[in-house]
């Protein structure tokens, strides 16, 4: 009892002497009590590091805590201090991701980062808002993360509207360049909110380009044999397969389709969860050999974004769209907090609102926020070309040529 | 749809997959057939033995195939230990403590590998995982070919040790009349042992067959172990040939309605044919009319 409090004591004439302080200095309230204590910013890190997207997670962690030590090496953040990152694991399930947030908004974190999957960023962008506690969404493509009017959720990369929209511009354009081989086309895709969502985009607007879908095949996360789906798109013989799944089961799709031998005249990805990812390549080769993607990409003009590839190859991982779009973000919350000159969570959403961040490793325009959207974020298309990903749109970042339809 | 282009694949890929749900129910069917207990803890043995299976693979290096003669006798005196020293005597001699310990054991066996391995999906990358034998109207995965092999093997070798073997004849006497087989002077503990043993012993081969070509995280045994119980139903509790032929007729209707309702809806048709057993000839194809 005696220890007890002595303890509480000792805890209430700190506190008073923080708000003394605070008083002196002529700020009051928490921001004021966060400086005072001042040697760090903390922030939350929360990715699906377990579970039946463990991978992804993982190598969206690897890249956040990158960026972390990076800004850390370099002095922290000006006048906040080096930032301190409380790491979550959203267990693969919404479920799991809001449980996090409501253990890092006790915490006192000043801001989230993350999310990977769009059914768990709905979740925890939502939980989020309960606090005003700033999220900025790495990977997520639904569109319902941004349109929902919550202030606190900022999405720094491109929606499903934008990827579909130059997905098919892009395919239009590689099809017509080639003189119109491919007129069929078979979706595969997952069957939660980012597989189904895609799905119907691509239903609605491939037809408008000539294109006959002639049947989309939904699977749940995970699959355990693809034989099925192989056998259907066998049967029907599309000039193109179109995968949007997760990285286990599009590359068990991939494998089986070589195993039965099914030879369409193109495998085009939308945001194809292997078909961008060098532990595909180069785990897979041939499996992996002409497929085409549209996805998230590095600028492969970015000094910063190569110098990166180098340092997370050399740790012995695969340089993937989640460490790179971590990255990116963790730098633009870090650019935020410098400008908000605080870590309290209404300053740091006005001025992530405000951002126009042109420190990260994305082929993207300016930088602008509307309605938590990045209006500059935009997908390339790569190639697996010779083992290895080529970028071949758009234009001004291409490093090879589209090869298509895939050569007998 | 209904060419045969895509059927006769289908239904190949049902029986092969078949197999290995056989191994599986036939592990149960005789624990069934002998202790007259559903072993709950069936999935979890599974589970178990796939993670056995794979640090095999990674530590060891040793190749699946070739792990199934370590692997084998090890569950056997694992699941000897669990029914002599646990089961048996946790439950008092009655059927329904019997059943309520091995949920229990389920229970502690996954909660204990997720506390161990968490809930990752991990894999193993063998060159044989995904060569084919082409047959002319389909690709034959290799590891399914095999499995589908040892599944015979392995019924053929229990029908032959059940017919032919002291401890078979003993296995047997137990399973028709325990209070008879006591007074002839059969230690009826060390058989029901010996059954929940060989029952184990099925769970780590199938394990050793299921590997190459799939995934283990702890709760995968739960999806094979429904399954399994769908086809002890169908083939009749306790009968060895009807749990080979129920595993088969599954594995065809489970890539069947994959095929017609999608994969998302796939499981249906097990479940419809649980339902439709159980009201119109509870018994099971196989089993004796109770």
């Amino acid at each position: 009892m005696t220890t007890c409090s002595r303890v509480s004591r000792r805890q209430f004439l700190q506190s008073t002497a923080t708000i003394a302080t605070a008083v002196t200095v002529g700020l009051v309230g928490a921001p004021a009590i966060v400086r005072a204590q001042g040697t760090s910013v903390k922030l939350g890190v929360l990715h699906p590091v377990t579970g039946a997207l463990s991978y992804s997670g993982q190598q969206g962690r690897l890249g956040a805590t990158m960026a972390i030590e990076d800004i850390n090496a370099a002095g922290g953040i000006k006048g906040l201090g080096k930032i301190d990152p409380v790491l979550g694991d959203a267990q693969s399930t919404p479920d799991g991701g809001t449980a996090e947030v409501e253990k890092m908004n006790s915490a006192g974190v000043c801001c989230i980062v993350g999310g990977y999957a769009s059914n768990i960023c709905l979740a925890t962008t939502q939980a989020a808002a309960r606090y005003e506690l700033p999220y900025v969404v790495d990977v997520g493509v639904a569109d319902g993360i941004v349109t929902r009017g919550l202030k606190n959720t900022f999405r720094f990369g491109p929606g499903f509207g934008v990827i579909s929209k130059t997905a098919l511009a892009n395919l239009v354009a590689i099809n017509d360049q080639a003189g119109k081989p491919a007129k069929t086309v078979m979706i595969v895709h997952e069957d939660t909110l980012f597989g189904s969502g895609l799905a119907k985009l691509l239903n609605a607007q491939l037809p408008q380009s000539g294109f006959e879908i002639l049947e989309t095949i939904p699977h749940p996360t995970p699959t355990r044999d693809f034989n099925n789906v192989v056998l259907k798109i066998k049967a029907q013989n599309p000039d193109l397969v179109i995968p949007a799944n997760y990285y286990n089961e599009y590359v068990l799709l991939a494998r089986t389709m070589q195993q039965q031998q099914v030879k369409p005249k193109g495998i085009y990805s939308v945001l194809g969860g292997a078909a961008s990812s060098y532990k595909f390549v180069k785990e897979f080769p041939d499996a992996a050999q002409y497929i085409m993607d549209c996805n998230h990409w590095f600028d492969p003009r970015n000094e910063k974004a190569l110098a990166l590839k180098k340092k997370v190859e050399a740790k012995g991982e695969f340089y993937t769209y989640e460490v790179y779009m971590n990255y990116s973000c963790i730098s633009l919350v870090a650019d935020a907090l410098a400008r908000a000159g605080s870590a309290d969570r209404a300053k740091l959403t006005e001025a992530l609102a405000s951002s126009t961040f042109s420190g990260h490793l994305m082929p993207y325009g300016p930088t602008k926020f509307v309605n938590g959207q990045n209006e500059g974020a935009a997908p390339v298309n790569t190639q697996v070309l010779d083992n290895d990903i080529k970028v071949v749109l758009p234009a001004t970042f291409a490093n090879a040529k589209p090869v298509f339809p895939r050569p007998a | 749809m209904l060419s045969p282009a895509i059927l006769i694949p289908a239904v190949l890929n049902g029986l092969l997959i078949g197999a290995i749900y056989a191994l599986i129910a036939l592990g149960l069917t005789l624990i069934y057939g002998v202790l007259h207990i559903i072993n709950f803890a069936h999935g979890a043995l599974l589970s178990a033995a796939l993670f056995a299976a794979f640090f095999a693979y990674r530590l060891l290096g040793l190749d699946p195939y070739f792990s199934v003669f370590l692997l084998a006798p090890i569950f056997f005196a694992l699941g000897y230990g669990l029914q002599r020293f646990i089961i048996g005597p946790a439950s008092h001699g009655d059927d329904r403590n019997m059943l309520l310990v091995t949920l229990g054991i389920a229970v502690i066996i996954e909660n204990a590998l997720l506390y161990a391995f968490r809930a990752d999906t991990r894999t193993i990358d063998v060159a044989y995982a995904f060569r084919t034998i082409d047959i002319g109207v389909t690709f034959l995965a290799v590891p399914r070919v095999v499995g589908f092999i040892a599944a015979f093997l392995v019924a053929l070798w229990l029908w032959l040790f059940m017919t032919f073997t002291d401890t078979g004849r003993a296995i047997r006497a137990v399973a028709k009349e325990k209070l008879g087989a006591e007074l002839a002077g059969i230690d009826v503990a060390h058989i029901y042992a010996v059954t929940f043993g060989l029952g184990t012993a099925c769970v780590a081969m199938a394990a050793c067959l299921l590997i190459p070509a799939y995934y283990v995280n702890p709760s995968v045994g739960e999806a094979f172990v429904l399954v399994a119980f769908t086809i002890v139903v169908l083939g009749g509790m306790g009968s060895v040939p009807g749990a080979l032929i129920g595993a088969l007729l599954i594995g065809i209707v489970e890539s069947l309605s994959g095929l017609f309702l999608g994969e998302s809806l796939g499981q249906i048709g097990i479940f419809l044919i649980f339902i439709i057993v159980l009201l119109v000839r509870p018994s099971g194809l196989f089993g004796a009319r109770a």
